[in-house]
């Protein structure tokens, strides 16, 4: 086994979790059932420590065994990879050194390279975006059109009565006319083409799609709302665009009446009574289980003092809202991975799934997810019924008898014999 | 007796100036200008040379292109495809749908003119 610099780094965090809390080593190594000079050389790193007996002191220690082992580097190491993921064609083969070190001995460098990636996939995005709209945008390719047609007839007409040969009064007329009329028409055609990309130049400013923006915005506010839902007054940021001002706003109208179907004292009331198991709380306050997963996942405090994560998507497997949860990535663009409830909830419409997922990767997690896609919007004999589905992710409570190993998308999954891989990994396949 | 043309295009001072440009050249100048009835349109008029947008209410002039070509009656006819986009991608679709020439709007009056005669042969002038 090779002594990777963030696993030597485990033990400075056990030791100092546990100095944190008080608890003396000998006590600590009595709890665990080693020997205390055991837990010493571990704390030191001239131990390895991993598996079982750093899932064991992680629960004596009240923590995560992926905070210990990982530390503030785990996020560094996925950001990483996914920067790797992003390397151009060319260099994809290039082989890199262990990320894991990179993370741990030049945490900056690594920050710094994260945060990059992250700049650079925005800016191709917003690129694409760009480009999209040139190409498909109805009203500039409409107005584009008008003007080029506008044009054609004046430089036609105007050629005509420019060229020697002669012409009778009648057609020179005519024609003086279908040259006024089409100045006209091209004025107001170049006028709304301004006022168009006037008005989109402003809300575009930022390298950022919509809904970049609205995760942004939930991000930076910790994803904090009151109890009561938000207030009736609140607003969109300005500093966003026009688009994710829209999207926030629904956002908004949401999650009010989501707190006016149930109250504040209510789901405190059954939380505190069920805690976090979430059949119980779906069964008591039932009804709309997107509504229940939305307001338990922004209940002020967490349910019973647990983050839990919400993914909802639409029928085509778009991320609509993504409320991370440590320990279990979320990937920022594109699909995530086949395996989540998530999407075979859209494969059983209505019917609520419960899966306990494990997590690919050196130190593994187990979550409680609970996913069930519902109709949206109303379905009439012309309109089909449109599915969202939505996906809430809690630490495990207890051990399943059977767990689903998934990952965070396969670029970036080092499950090694994954039967859904859509594409290669870039990184280090593990066992 | 002049060569007879088909203009198939919606915008009405287009359809009168080049209409008049081409009678001026001696054509025999027929109008139409929706999509959807294009193709009755051609099998009343029998033209010698269409002249036909890209972009037509009712039907594309690409899918309009394609159904004269493989039409055993049309599929000689030359046709002139006219687009208000220049893009490599309109050209290359015209192309593929079997046209004879591809002209950008704006265009230049004796672009089209040239164009017609060389498609018509030199006797249409």
């Amino acid at each position: 086994m090779s002594r990777t610099p963030s696993k030597r780094a485990a033990g400075p965090r056990i030791r100092a979790r546990r100095r944190d809390l008080g608890i003396r080593q000998a006590d600590l190594a009595r709890t665990l059932g080693i020997s205390a000079s055991y837990l010493n050389l571990i704390e030191h790193d001239h131990r390895q420590v991993g598996g079982k007996l750093l899932s064991a002191i992680a629960a004596a220690l009240d923590t995560d065994s992926g905070q210990l082992a990982e530390g503030a580097e785990g996020a560094q190491l996925d950001g990483l990879r996914a920067a790797a993921a992003q390397r151009p064609p060319g260099h994809q083969g290039d082989p890199l050194e262990d990320p894991e070190a990179i993370a741990a001995r030049f945490p900056g460098w690594a920050r710094l390279v994260t945060d990059q990636a992250a700049r650079i996939a925005g800016l191709e995005r917003a690129l694409t975006e760009m480009n999209d709209r040139m190409t498909h945008d109805p009203f500039l390719s409409e107005s584009l059109h008008d003007v080029l047609s506008s044009v054609t007839a004046i430089r036609s007409s105007s050629g005509i009565l420019m060229g020697d040969g002669a012409m009778d009064a009648e057609w020179q007329a005519r024609f003086h006319r279908n040259i006024h009329e089409d100045s006209q028409r091209l004025t107001e055609s170049a006028q709304s083409l301004v006022a168009y990309l006037d008005g989109a130049a402003h809300p575009e400013r930022t390298p950022m799609s919509p809904q970049e923006e609205v995760d942004a915005w939930l991000a930076e506010r910790d994803f904090t709302f009151p109890a009561e839902g938000p207030d009736p007054d609140m607003a969109p940021p300005d500093t966003v665009g026009g688009a994710a001002r829209a999207l926030i706003a629904d956002l908004l109208d949401t999650l009010r009446a989501d707190a006016a179907a149930l109250p504040a004292d209510r789901v405190a009331d059954a939380i505190a009574r069920h805690g976090t198991d979430i059949p119980a709380l779906a069964g008591e306050m039932g009804g709309d289980l997107h509504r229940l997963f939305r307001r338990l996942t922004l209940f002020p405090g967490g349910i019973g003092g647990s983050r839990a994560g919400l993914v909802i998507c639409d029928a085509t497997g778009v991320q609509t809202f993504r409320r991370p949860v440590s320990g279990f990535d979320l990937p920022r663009f594109g699909a995530g991975c086949a395996l989540w409830p998530l999407y075979g909830a859209l494969a059983a419409p209505a019917i609520p799934l419960y899966r306990q997922l494990e997590t690919v990767g050196r130190t593994p997690r187990r979550f409680d997810a609970y996913a069930v896609a519902l109709p949206h919007g109303v379905a009439t004999f012309d309109t089909p019924p449109v599915f969202r589905s939505a996906m809430l992710i809690l630490p495990a409570r207890a051990q399943a008898q059977a767990t689903l190993r998934v990952g965070a998308g396969c670029r970036i999954c080092p499950h090694p014999d994954c039967t859904v891989r859509r594409e290669p990994a870039i990184v280090a396949l593990t066992g | 007796m002049g060569k007879r043309v088909l203009l198939i295009e919606d915008e009405p001072n287009i359809v009168e100036a080049v209409r008049y440009l081409l009678t001026r050249e001696g054509w025999a100048v027929d109008t139409h200008s929706n999509g959807a009835t294009a193709l009755d349109a051609v099998a009343r008029r029998r033209p010698d040379v269409i002249v036909l947008d890209a972009m037509l209410p009712g039907r594309s002039g690409f899918d309009i292109l394609r159904d004269l070509r493989t039409a055993p009656d049309t599929s000689a006819i030359p046709v002139l495809m006219l687009t208000a986009r220049g893009q490599r991608r309109d050209r290359e679709m015209a192309e593929a749908a079997g046209a004879s020439r591809f002209m950008t709007k704006p265009f230049s009056n004796s672009d089209i003119v040239d164009c017609l005669r060389e498609l018509g042969g030199h006797d249409a002038a």
